[in-house]
């Protein structure tokens, strides 16, 4: 079995993939004029890891924005475990349990590695804002109860010896995550990942390579990621979808991608009409 | 069950302790470790109750009496449970540095051909199934962390946890068995085997016996009167002789506490956190964190550091004594108090040592400036000499004879010789049964009589009895007149002044030592910061007049301690010179560890030797440098040869 068939299949690694998850059918965005996104489809799957490259402006953002649902397409329709989204704001997606990063770390800078984290809990917390400004009765129980899930992450991440520490004063590659702990700390169904990888080192690349696999693997979480680096995308995900100026030109597994003629011109850089 | 302390006597091995302890300890902590973020902790009841299940568990996968168990992760309660687990079947727990390579692990797991392997995590079974189509002997792991393994091939591999639950489930048929074995086990069963790091070829596996760990136990606990209520943090490598002893030895044998850090990163955090009462840590950590103490504090406000360097003056001058029990004025007993709520205290508590009662060190020489500041803030911080094959203990400091420059009395039970040549041998109830399937080694260190060659030279003070350490005893040579020669004793007193990094000392068959001395550049050139100095090079600042008297003073300092040991003082530094480059591995001057390689260095520079003996004021070298890309080049310079000052030797004392 594989992908080529609608039904759930455990994969040659030992995963199991599940039926759809989300699809996206003939989106199509526009600012103003200017197409983003022209009519796009495609579907993620229970417990890939699914990524979305092309050159720079091709729409991968706006993409995942979409998804996010922080842009709402002009033509097109999103089904999300079976059933068809009406438009949404973001933190109501965020219910739905979808989380994401952000390509330029989206933290609070001044405050510690656990409180970052733990605002990933947000969407689990359940008490009024009076009961938890004081603290009191089912607050009190409720943030013990999240404090342990958000320790996980930490342990998880192995991020413990800067638990206390801003984050506005953690390098780079760390900040990155951070903001992926806080994603995780949501428990989501779904975890979108903007840029994971930008701006780090081989061995920061390496780490956070590993951790993505580790949090599909243990959790069984589906992930969509948009990364620039070939080289990881085509060892991590299971299948790529390839744009190019807000077209798809391709989409399947690693290896048929990277013989995808289409993709060669794209990356290569051939004359568009 | 009330025992008594006939009954702690009579255990002779640490499974024996164990039941000892949870009998009469049972409510009292026995291990902590931080995970999730959050202290848990473990009585010496909870604890026996996880050993038993975990014992029972491996005895149902086939553990026999007499196998070797190999342990591959950081310091854990649960790897300590590991270690008696295995003993208490009658196998011998044999830890493994966690951070070593594939390679090296396979060189150990195979010397002593280990059935069960006990792994942290994936990493760590990463490493040993890289290595296992070379270990015939291998047949089972047991993890602890199972993150990453899931895809991995269930055969070999058990889950920690799931086998305690196993062990549990038969506790009624192979529980009589299991304390059966316990019962019949007695002192001279193997307790445990470490492999010392070898710096010479392969590490060798030294095999202690329960008698040694027992009973070094035993009369060290006394010596420094630790018991149950006192703690440690285990921190240092699992496989290092010191944290068997401290987490192992001692603890069972007075039942105090083990706390296990989160991870490596945060063990400071940890240390503050559990504030313990028995601390160990070698110099270098002292020192790293009197250096991070200084920095923050130049970076703090005008007031504070006021503050706090009169509060420092006053310590220095009272802390030690009150720790050694002398006599202070009740002003300077109420200043030294006044202190210590204001400026002391916290510092303490921020370095996580407010609790510490008994602090050791050891492994190198310790700068007197480090040992003074630690004691000043009313630490007793003491220092050891021992090593694996000793059990540790050969030498410890007593409370109230503690000495920047000596490594304190023989341990109790621990008989000293000094030979002909200096090296220092000793004999002890920790003693090393033998170097595993290595008769050869066994029978050059330990001779018929139990006497061990530490390979080290020293001597005893005839006044107080302590010991001193001088030298590797390879490296002691003597000198024209015969008087002793310890080129690393004098080397390490200059090097403990910030201004110099490096130096070599000569006179081995000759008349009068000299020495090259290497800046240091950070310390040296902040001075010239400070002063106004300008330079354009290392070279320039090596050569610079005032940087010359500075090192000048030092020396002159050093030769006048030096002079106080009437058998060292033929060691003083008659002439030096500083050198125009920092000696640097990469020309293989340094080993890659950062030793001098003497031999070498000799060679090298020839030129500036004959100098330094033909009485010549300067001297021209040409050296080849080897830059970092691995091109080379030659650097050229006039050095200064300088005459120090000497001071006349002290009569030896009749």
């Amino acid at each position: 079995m594989s992908f080529d068939h609608a039904d759930p299949f455990t994969a040659a690694d030992g995963r199991a993939i599940g039926g759809v998850l989300m699809e996206m059918k003939n989106i199509s965005l526009r600012f103003g004029g200017v197409k983003a996104i022209t009519d796009i489809s495609f579907d993620i799957r229970e417990g890939e890891i699914r990524a979305i490259i092309g050159p720079n402006g091709a729409g991968k953002s706006s993409m995942l924005n979409v998804i996010n649902g922080f842009y709402h397409p002009q033509e097109g329709e999103i089904w999300f475990r079976g059933a068809k989204r009406a438009p949404m704001k973001p933190h109501e997606i965020a219910y739905q349990g979808i989380a994401r990063t952000f390509q330029n770390i989206a933290l609070f800078k001044g405050m510690s590695t656990l409180d970052n984290i733990m605002t990933g809990r947000l969407t689990h917390m359940k008490g009024g804002l009076v009961s938890q400004a004081l603290w009191w009765g089912k607050a009190q129980a409720e943030e013990v109860e999240n404090r342990a899930i958000v320790e996980k992450v930490i342990d998880f991440l192995e991020i413990q010896s800067i638990r206390k520490t801003p984050v506005g004063r953690l390098p780079y590659g760390l900040q990155k995550r951070v903001e992926l702990g806080r994603a995780l700390a949501a428990e989501p169904k779904l975890l979108l990942l903007d840029e994971p990888m930008a701006g780090m080192n081989v061995e920061e690349k390496e780490d956070m390579s590993r951790f993505i696999l580790d949090v599909n693997d243990e959790f069984g979480t589906t992930i969509a990621l948009i990364e620039h680096d070939m080289g990881v995308v085509m060892d991590i995900a299971d299948r790529v979808v390839v744009m190019d100026y807000g077209r798809k030109i391709g989409d399947g597994t690693p290896d048929e991608v990277r013989t995808n003629q289409a993709v060669i011109d794209a990356y290569l850089g051939v004359a568009h009409d | 069950m009330p025992t008594s302390a006939a009954d702690r006597l009579a255990c002779d091995t640490v499974p024996k302790l164990l039941a000892l302890n949870a009998a009469s300890y049972g409510t009292h902590p026995a291990y902590r470790e931080k995970e999730f973020g959050i202290w848990q902790s473990w009585t010496w009841a909870e604890a026996a109750e996880e050993i038993n299940a975990l014992a029972l568990g491996l005895m149902e996968l086939g553990l026999n009496a007499g196998d070797h168990v190999a342990i591959i992760g950081r310091n854990r309660p649960y790897f300590y449970w590991a270690m008696l687990a295995a003993q208490s079947n009658g196998a011998v727990p044999v830890p493994i540095y966690h951070d070593s390579v594939a390679e090296e692990m396979a060189y150990v797991l195979d010397h002593c051909s280990a059935r069960f392997v006990f792994a942290e995590d994936q990493e760590q079974v990463d490493k040993i199934l890289e290595v296992q189509g070379r270990l015939p002997g291998l047949e089972q792991i047991i993890y602890l962390d199972g993150g990453g393994l899931r895809k991995y091939d269930r055969g070999i591999l058990h889950d920690y946890r799931e086998l305690q639950n196993q062990g549990r489930a038969r506790a009624s048929d192979l529980q009589p068995k299991l304390d059966a074995e316990i019962a019949a086990q007695n002192g001279d069963t193997t307790c445990v085997m470490l492999y010392t790091s070898g710096t010479t070829g392969r590490p060798k596996g030294v095999v202690l016996s329960s008698d040694n760990i027992v009973k070094t136990g035993k009369a060290t606990c006394d010596f420094d009167s630790l018991s149950v209520g006192d703690s440690v943090l285990a921190y240092l490598p699992m496989a290092w002789v010191g944290d068997f002893i401290f987490s192992i030895g001692q603890a069972y044998y007075a039942g105090f506490c083990v706390a296990c850090p989160e991870s490596a990163d945060t063990m400071q955090t940890d240390l503050r956190e559990v504030g313990p009462s028995y601390f160990f840590a070698p110099p270098r950590y002292f020192e790293g964190v009197l250096t991070s103490v200084m920095i923050r504090m130049e970076d703090a406000s005008k007031f504070k550091q006021r503050l706090f360097k009169r509060a420092m003056d006053h310590a220095k001058t009272v802390g030690p004594k009150l720790l050694d029990d002398e006599d202070v004025s009740f002003g300077d007993k109420l200043k030294y108090r006044l202190n210590q709520a204001l400026v002391i205290g916290p510092l303490k508590n921020t370095l996580g040592l407010t609790n510490v009662r008994v602090g050791y060190t050891a492994g190198e020489a310790i700068g007197p400036e480090i040992f003074d500041f630690y004691r000043a803030l009313g630490i007793n911080l003491k220092q050891l000499y021992g090593q694996t094959e000793a059990s540790v203990f050969i030498t410890q400091q007593p409370d109230g004879q503690v000495r920047a420059d000596t490594v304190g009395v023989a341990s109790p039970g621990v008989e000293l010789k000094i030979a002909d040549n200096g090296e220092v041998f000793y004999r002890s109830p920790g003693t090393f049964v033998e170097y595993y399937k290595n008769p050869e080694s066994t029978a050059d260190t330990k001779d018929a009589e139990g006497w061990v060659a530490t390979g080290d030279a020293g001597f005893i003070e005839e006044d107080t009895g302590h010991l001193r350490i001088i030298d590797r005893a390879k490296d002691v040579g003597k000198m024209a007149d015969g008087a002793l020669f310890a080129p690393k004793y004098v080397e390490n007193k200059l090097k403990f002044f910030p201004n110099i990094l490096e130096t070599v000392v000569f006179g081995n068959g000759r008349d009068r030592c000299t020495a090259f001395i290497n800046i240091d550049l950070t310390a040296v050139g902040n001075w010239a910061e400070r002063n106004n100095i300008a330079y354009a090079s290392y070279q320039e600042l090596a050569g610079h007049p005032d940087v010359l008297a500075t090192i000048q003073a030092h020396v002159e300092e050093v030769n006048a301690s030096v002079a106080e040991d009437p058998m060292l003082s033929g060691c003083q530094i008659h002439r030096f010179l500083v050198l125009h480059k920092q000696l640097d591995a990469d020309d293989g001057e340094l080993t890659r560890t950062q030793k001098v390689r003497r031999r070498i260095i000799e060679e090298k520079y020839q030129v500036l030797i004959d100098a330094l003996y033909d009485g010549s004021a300067e001297v021209y070298v040409e050296t080849e440098v080897t830059y970092e890309d691995g091109r080379k080049g030659s650097i050229s310079a006039t050095l200064e040869i300088r005459d120090a000052k000497v001071q006349p030797a002290k009569a030896v004392a009749a």
